[in-house]
């Protein structure tokens, strides 16, 4: 309680720090709205249906991608996870695209793809695939040795054990991979609009404002609301994380 | 005995971890002259280390208070030197023994060179001078327990305290620190105040042995030591006295323990 | 031996991926989109890696940027994270504060800051500074909170000035989890420092690769991601090397209490 209200307090006095430092004129405003400006400007974005559109459209490059890992880096995680010579195997490969930026490969797949959905969807896959997968990996090899070993003592298939005991167990170690995926995500989803342009999107909509020169607030507002969807997608993956596992000790300790 | 004026002394003291909860320890009063050694012991949960802790300052007592030569404690006094029972935590891994033993002395008025040689003569003093260069996790339990009776004898403080120092290691290591601790107590003539949860080891140590009752801790008694020094592990042990000594504080600590 | 034939089997299966690639785009035959291995690798030495000017004209400036926009990160980060660390009330009065600036992804302040700052190195290295920073104050100030209570108890008793405290006990015992932080930075600090070179600039490597992509020169984009690539290897390894050194103590330290 004590904290919400410290939490609340620090978020009012930055706000009225803003407001006043533009309307005593130390700041230009046309650099820096006033906050109560941005915070109307925010209201006013949020409910057009055009800039919902382009909310929209970055979210289904994000979702898109962000199940395309998953699916891929899962299954991948779980096999290098389990199989000690296919991980040795692998790791060079991974080692070489790791260290890649990812917002590197942006040119590559505008001559490869074009500018549409496919070349953001295959970038944010690429960029959330690492979390995922090396999440997977490490839980899969942390939950072993003792489980595992007990199963098999009581003849339990290879394939049962994945299923009853691996699984289960490394579940919120890999859910933990998507959520920092999710972020990861978020940011190349943006990164490639804001490059590429192309299809409706937050970026897209950004850079065309900024040439534009449209108020300042509205590029705030946009931010914001950027911000806004950030801590949403955290927010609900954490509920989840805290819903779907609360038997698993770590999510506790991890608070 | 003579009567030495007294360097340190607690006069009702009380400790509560929150204002409605029971005491941890409760009207404790006795006093320590320059110069004793006097240990402190008593059942598990009888509030020792609490005791200990706001001797040093680190805990501000809720009523009572502590006086150091008739000046009351409100921060750690400056005196005073504090060896943990958990010296694998109290050692700083990130750094080598030498710099352990020298980081209190950092802020001392002393010239670099004296404070060089005080790390030397403190780490000579516990005998591990060859280990200066090494980190304490090389190290084994008691050999770390050793630097860290070090840091506090290089402090050269008035009063050294001790919380159940020697409560973590072997049998033969803990009767080697205790003569260690015997041998550098009587070479710099400091008063010491030892808080143990082990009866033989309060009676061949003190001058005095301070038992502690059960929560809320309260002074149940306070037994005079007046065996012969310097004490032996073996011959000190093995007296009629000592073993008379003993039993009392043993029989004192049980009725101190609650009737279960 | 086992070490041994693990390396070989890591050299093996290197080989025949490079091998594969080779074999498929030569039978693809499709040298615009689908350069041959060797196609790129020579690009790669003649364009980048033998070329003076290109590391004059191009990577020096992202460098630079790059190492001036992380070490703000690095100042700020560790300064901000040590005094939310140590109290608990700034823990409270800033949290929500700094959990929605983290949320906000970095690039999307990129047209703002063109608007405000120009497109000059200041505004680039302040948007690697700014999305690079939250991972070192977060870890910073987690690390500092947490660091073992004896540790504190011990400076409190021998009365350590706050200098020494902060110097000597806390920030050492905070740095394995420091070091966490600045990994991740530094991988963010690349992200942004190529992103930003490729909205707005005159040079830079994210320059080089868009500008390549706008003439649909593929090898000169194939050859610039692995100069990007081993950049970011090389300065990963640099980090990794001065960490080992850091906390020496910290990995014998963790491995006795095993």
């Amino acid at each position: 309680m004590i904290r919400l209200l410290r939490g609340v307090t620090g978020a009012a006095i930055l706000f009225i720090l803003l407001e006043l430092a533009t309307r005593a004129d130390l700041v230009n405003a046309t650099y820096l709205p006033p906050a109560s400006t941005i915070l109307a400007a925010t209201g006013q974005i949020a409910t057009d249906p055009a800039f919902l559109g382009n909310v929209g459209g970055t979210l289904l490059a994000w979702g898109l991608g962000l199940l395309s890992a998953a699916a891929v880096g899962i299954p991948l995680g779980l096999l290098l996870g389990s199989s000690r010579r296919s991980y040795l195997a692998s790791t060079t490969a991974i080692e070489l695209l790791r260290p890649i930026p990812s917002v590197a490969l942006i040119p590559l797949l505008i001559l490869l793809l074009g500018r549409g959905l496919d070349m953001r969807v295959l970038l944010v896959a690429y960029a959330a695939l690492w979390p995922i997968l090396f999440n997977t990996i490490y839980a899969i090899r942390e939950v072993d040795a003792l489980a595992r070993e007990t199963a098999r003592a009581y003849g339990l298939s290879r394939l049962a054990i994945l299923r009853r005991i691996s699984l289960p167990a490394a579940a919120p170690f890999i859910y933990t991979g998507v959520r920092i995926s999710a972020g990861i995500a978020l940011i190349l989803a943006i990164s490639a609009e804001l490059i590429a342009g192309g299809g409706p999107g937050i970026g897209t909509w950004m850079i065309s404002n900024s040439e534009t020169g449209v108020p300042r607030e509205l590029l705030y507002a946009g931010i914001v609301v950027t911000g806004l969807l950030g801590l949403a997608i955290n927010g609900l993956l954490s509920a989840g994380e805290r819903r779907l596992f609360r038997w698993h000790h770590r999510v506790r300790a991890a608070q | 005995m003579s009567v030495r004026r007294p360097l340190l002394e607690v006069a009702g003291l009380e400790y509560r971890y929150s204002p409605d909860a029971a005491p941890a320890i409760h009207d404790v009063s006795f006093s320590v002259a320059e110069a004793e050694f006097v240990s402190v012991v008593g059942p598990s949960g009888s509030g020792k280390t609490t005791l200990l802790r706001c001797i040093a300052g680190l805990q501000q007592p809720t009523a009572g208070e502590v006086r150091i030569r008739g000046r009351t404690v409100r921060d750690v006094p400056e005196e005073l030197a504090i060896v943990f029972q958990d010296y694998g935590r109290s050692l700083f891994p990130w750094m080598t023994v030498r710099h352990n033993v020298e980081l209190p002395l950092r802020h001392l008025p002393v010239s670099r060179g004296e404070r060089t040689d005080r790390v030397e003569a403190a780490l000579a003093e516990v005998g591990m001078a060859d280990a200066a260069d090494r980190y304490p996790w090389q190290l084994s339990g008691g050999m770390q327990q050793r630097v860290a009776i070090a840091r506090a004898v290089a402090y050269q403080p008035r009063i050294l305290l001790m919380d159940e120092p020697f409560g973590s290691v072997d049998a033969q290591t803990r009767a080697d620190l205790q003569d260690m601790a015997l041998a550098v107590w009587r070479a710099h003539g400091s008063t010491v105040l030892l808080v143990t949860h082990d009866v033989d080891e309060s009676v061949y140590l003190s001058d005095r042995v301070l038992v502690l009752s059960q929560p809320p801790g309260m002074l149940a008694a306070e037994i005079p030591v007046a065996l012969p020094r310097p004490r032996d592990q073996i011959e000190t042990r093995a007296s009629h006295d000592f073993v008379e000594l003993r039993a009392e504080v043993a029989r004192l600590i049980r009725r101190a323990a609650p009737a279960d | 031996m086992k070490v041994l034939r693990g390396i070989g089997l890591r050299v093996s299966v290197l080989a025949a991926v490079l091998i594969t690639w080779q074999l498929i785009t030569v039978l693809v035959d499709d040298p615009v989109n689908w350069p041959t291995f060797a196609d790129v690798i020579g690009r790669f030495w003649t364009r980048w890696l033998t070329n003076p000017d290109a590391w004059a004209s191009s990577l020096a400036p992202s460098l630079a940027r790059l190492l001036a926009g992380w070490a703000g990160a690095v100042l700020v980060g560790v300064a901000t994270g040590t005094a939310i660390g140590l109290s608990a009330r700034a823990r409270d009065v800033l949290g929500p504060i700094v959990h929605f600036l983290r949320a906000i992804p970095p690039p999307a302040l990129l047209p703002l800051f063109i608007v405000l700052l120009g497109i000059g190195d200041g505004m680039k290295a302040v948007m690697i500074a700014f999305g690079a920073v939250w991972p070192i104050l977060l870890n910073t100030a987690d690390g500092v909170a947490s660091v073992e209570p004896l540790h504190r108890d011990t400076g409190r008793a021998f009365r350590l000035p706050f200098r020494d405290e902060l110097w000597r006990v806390i920030l050492p015992a905070a740095a394995p989890r420091i070091f966490a932080g600045l990994r991740i930075s530094l991988s963010i600090a690349v992200i942004l420092m190529v992103i930003s070179e490729m909205v707005a600039t005159v040079n830079g490597v994210g320059f080089e690769l868009v500008q390549a992509q706008r003439g649909f020169r593929s090898l000169d984009v194939w050859a610039t991601i692995v100069l990007l690539g081993m950049l970011g290897y090389a300065l990963n390894a640099v980090l990794a090397l001065i960490e080992a050194g850091a906390l020496r103590w910290h990995r014998g330290a963790t491995r006795t209490a095993e």
